[in-house]
């Protein structure tokens, strides 16, 4: 019960830590993409196309089905889709210098509208389930029954899974002590200082919301082909907010959102493995991630620590030729 | 590595775009900037339409009137969600002029409703009925400003992200909605039911027979009382000057804390009205999902109207008659509920891009200009004498009408002359 209950959680938590490692990087540059829920929906329309045309290029004949190409399809599609949906916000914010707020809240409306919309028109049959099986699982059945409680909460899940901790691992890194990470961080400090200083806040902007964009997406793509086994007709917005909210509960640094969204993951399914609980109560349980990031939120800006703030120039559109 | 960079830009290159930034446009280019926002928005959605369900492309624009104008009851609707969406949006707007990204409303309005209906669940038959609707609206007035106030202290106190903190006390509020439901209705089915069926008490009065009457005249009234607290009072000038800078608010003796919890608690109040009417005028009822994402598109609508009330009702009656028409469209198409989203999304980023054309000019390098000026070349060689033609037929329409329109546009001009239009925001400069 408890071996399921922690592995439920890592597998669930997936889907947080993919939207907020990418809208960490997105927000270190000093962009709020408000639209990662809807990039998020948009991850998954990428999937559920690309699985779709996979499946048609073997004409949905589920013997033929080759693992690498059935996962490699959506895994690109979802990429194309999310660095799509950053991009369109960067050009938005960047080249055409409209309120951040506004363009990511018109994003979400329109990534859920449109998730919604196609998703509902994808014809599925059995293909889907078939290629799922090839999503949430890497290591052979043999080898995680044999090493007991220790495989089935480190190695029965699927390749995302583990995809997700090495992002985020990789992104503290890159942000934290490599050259690019310097420039971004100081971009999303101070944009006319970066520029002064020689680069350039366009091209760093645009390149950290797409890739920011094309990770969270991928939150889209494990929600759907792995953690919903193929069944398509869930959007994923609520989840992807939460998502948002991790990246203030982890203080802007990847590596910590790993444990938070942990945390978020286990909160949220705990009603689910609780007996005795009333639907009231379950609601109460599922309240405590927002007011966990609320204090967290209070707590950070009481104690004024530089490591710990939000990116200066959070949410501010920088445009050269002012003042 | 900053050496390497600099190196890589010491090449002088001419840039191909070199935007500067306009002064405010002129109303009359304004507005024509936003019908052919509204036309382009149209076409798209049509020509996507027609890409769904080929040979659909007239029978869009079609249903879009049949959904929304096609019998009184539906104009009503229309003009119901119009008056929601702007009182949403109105509530926000003082807070936006200050430069504080209050993206709560969504919460701020649930939170009101809870309020509103634990008054009419808990109080009814114990006074009477103008007694408790005054009640229903204290209530909910008084949890949207504790709502509100919450982050709006923390903001002014502590400079806590107001964006941040905002947005979670939405899914808060949803949550508490949703606890409550749960104890009052504890089967699990989260269907409180319509709340006093038979009595009626806390509904509102039908005016002249109507159902939401009473809700339009309401927002009527709020629009006038906002656009002049926000042109015309002292509070509206401090909250204007705190938004462009604080370090000149405190300079000019504006006590920035007290301006920054003041406006709040305005924006909460509105908000409280607007869970009271949702709840008093409207459905009667609560669930989670009672503002159905309204909270978030009222900043758009907001937003987009330039935080000028008046401006506010031409964009949330734009919002309301897509999302009603398009449904209906989306009905008879099998498009799904989720096509009137889809329309509106595409709507919003219409309408942002064609406010970069108004507020910035491209200067073109001249490599650009003079292959633009070839393209340019080539198309005068075609459309050169139809555009004579044409001139010549239109010239004397053209004549007509301005001598008919030009005193309805002086009386317009006059009514956006001071048009404060908000500014991106600086980058602050306190360090």
């Amino acid at each position: 019960m408890f071996v399921a209950f922690i592995r439920n959680a890592i597998r669930f938590s997936t889907i947080f830590l993919f939207g907020s490692t990418g809208e960490i990087i997105t927000e270190k540059s000093g962009h709020l993409n408000m639209g990662t829920p809807g990039i998020m929906c948009l991850g998954g329309i990428g999937a559920v196309l690309g699985e779709r045309l996979y499946l048609l290029t073997i004409a949905n004949d589920v013997d033929l089905i080759n693992p690498f190409l059935c996962v490699l399809f959506p895994l690109i599609m979802t990429i194309i889709f999310g660095a799509l949906g950053g991009l369109f916000f960067s050009f938005l914010t960047v080249t055409l210098r409209c309120n951040q707020n506004v363009v990511g809240l018109t994003l979400t409306t329109f990534g859920v509208g449109l998730n919604a919309f196609i998703l509902a028109r994808v014809p599925r049959g059995a293909g889907f389930t078939y290629a799922s099986a090839y999503f949430y699982k890497l290591f052979p059945d043999t080898v995680v029954s044999s090493t007991g409680w220790f495989g089935e909460i480190f190695l029965g899940h699927g390749f995302l899974v583990y995809l997700a901790i090495i992002l985020a691992i990789i992104a503290t890194i890159v942000i934290k002590k490599t050259n690019v990470g310097l420039s971004l961080r100081s971009i999303g400090e101070n944009p006319a200082t970066a520029d002064a200083a020689g680069l350039n806040v366009s091209k760093y902007r645009y390149l950290a919301t797409m890739i920011g964009g094309a990770i969270a997406a991928l939150g889209g793509l494990f929600y759907i082909m792995d953690y919903l086994g193929g069944s398509v007709e869930y959007t994923i917005d609520r989840y992807g907010w939460m998502a948002v909210a991790l990246v203030i509960f982890s203080v802007w640094n990847p590596s910590f959102s790993i444990f938070g969204s942990l945390l978020f993951g286990a909160l949220y399914i705990m009603p689910s493995f609780l007996d005795g609980l009333s639907f009231a109560d379950k609601e109460l349980i599922k309240l405590v991630p927002y007011a966990v990031t609320i204090l967290v939120l209070v707590v950070t800006s009481l104690f004024n620590r530089k490591e710990t703030q939000p990116p200066a120039a959070l949410g501010l559109t920088y445009f050269r030729e002012d003042r | 590595m900053l050496a390497k960079k600099m190196k890589k830009n010491d090449i002088k290159r001419d840039p191909f775009i070199h935007l500067t930034r306009l002064p405010d446009p002129k109303a009359r280019h304004y507005w024509f900037s936003k019908l052919i926002s509204v036309v382009i928005a149209l076409l798209i959605c049509a020509l996507i339409t027609n890409a769904m369900a080929p040979g659909s492309f007239g029978d869009f624009f079609k249903y879009l009137g049949l959904g929304t104008f096609s019998s009184s009851l539906q104009t009503l609707r229309v003009f119901q969600d119009t008056a929601i969406l702007l009182l949403i949006a109105l509530a926000l707007t003082p807070a936006f002029k200050m430069k504080f990204w209050n993206i709560g409303a969504e919460g701020q309005v649930l939170i009101g409703a809870l309020g509103a209906t634990i008054a009419m669940k808990f109080l009814a038959g114990t006074m009477p009925n103008a007694l408790l609707i005054f009640v229903c609206l204290a209530l909910s007035i008084l949890f949207s400003i504790i709502w509100a106030v919450i982050p709006a202290i923390f903001k002014a106190f502590f400079n806590t992200n107001e964006t941040l903190f905002t947005l979670m006390m939405n899914y808060l509020a949803s949550g508490l909605v949703a606890y409550f439901v749960f104890v009052w209705v504890p089967n699990g089915s989260a269907v409180l039911g319509v709340i006093n069926p038979n009595t009626h008490d806390g509904w509102l009065p039908k005016l002249f027979g109507q159902d939401y009457l009473i809700n339009i005249i309401t927002v009527v009234i709020i629009t006038v009382l906002i656009f002049v607290y926000l042109k015309y009072s002292k509070h509206g000038y401090e909250l204007t000057v705190v938004g462009e800078s604080q370090n000149t608010a405190r300079y000019v003796g504006i006590n920035v804390k007290k301006t920054i919890i003041r406006t709040l608690i305005l924006s909460g109040a509105v908000c409280g009205l607007v869970g009271f009417l949702l709840v008093n005028g409207t459905s009667h009822t609560l669930n989670a999902d009672l503002v159905s994402g309204r909270g978030f598109t009222g900043i758009l609508v907001a937003w987009l109207g330039h935080f000028n009330p008046f401006e506010m009702i031409f964009t949330a009656f734009l919002v309301a008659f897509v999302t009603l028409g398009g449904s209906y469209a989306g009905d008879i198409f099998r498009f799904g509920t989720a096509y009137s989203k889809v329309l509106i999304g595409i709507f919003f980023f219409v309408f942002i891009a064609s406010e970069f054309f108004l507020r910035y000019k491209m200067n073109f390098s001249t490599e650009v200009q003079a292959f633009f000026k070839k393209i340019g070349d080539f198309f005068a060689k075609i459309f050169g004498p139809i555009g004579r033609f044409f001139k010549k037929i239109f010239t004397p329409v053209g004549r007509f009408f301005k001598k008919i329109f030009a005193p309805v546009g002086r009386f317009f001009k006059k009514l956006f002359k001071k048009k404060d239009s908000p500014k991106e925001e600086p980058v602050s400069k306190e360090e």
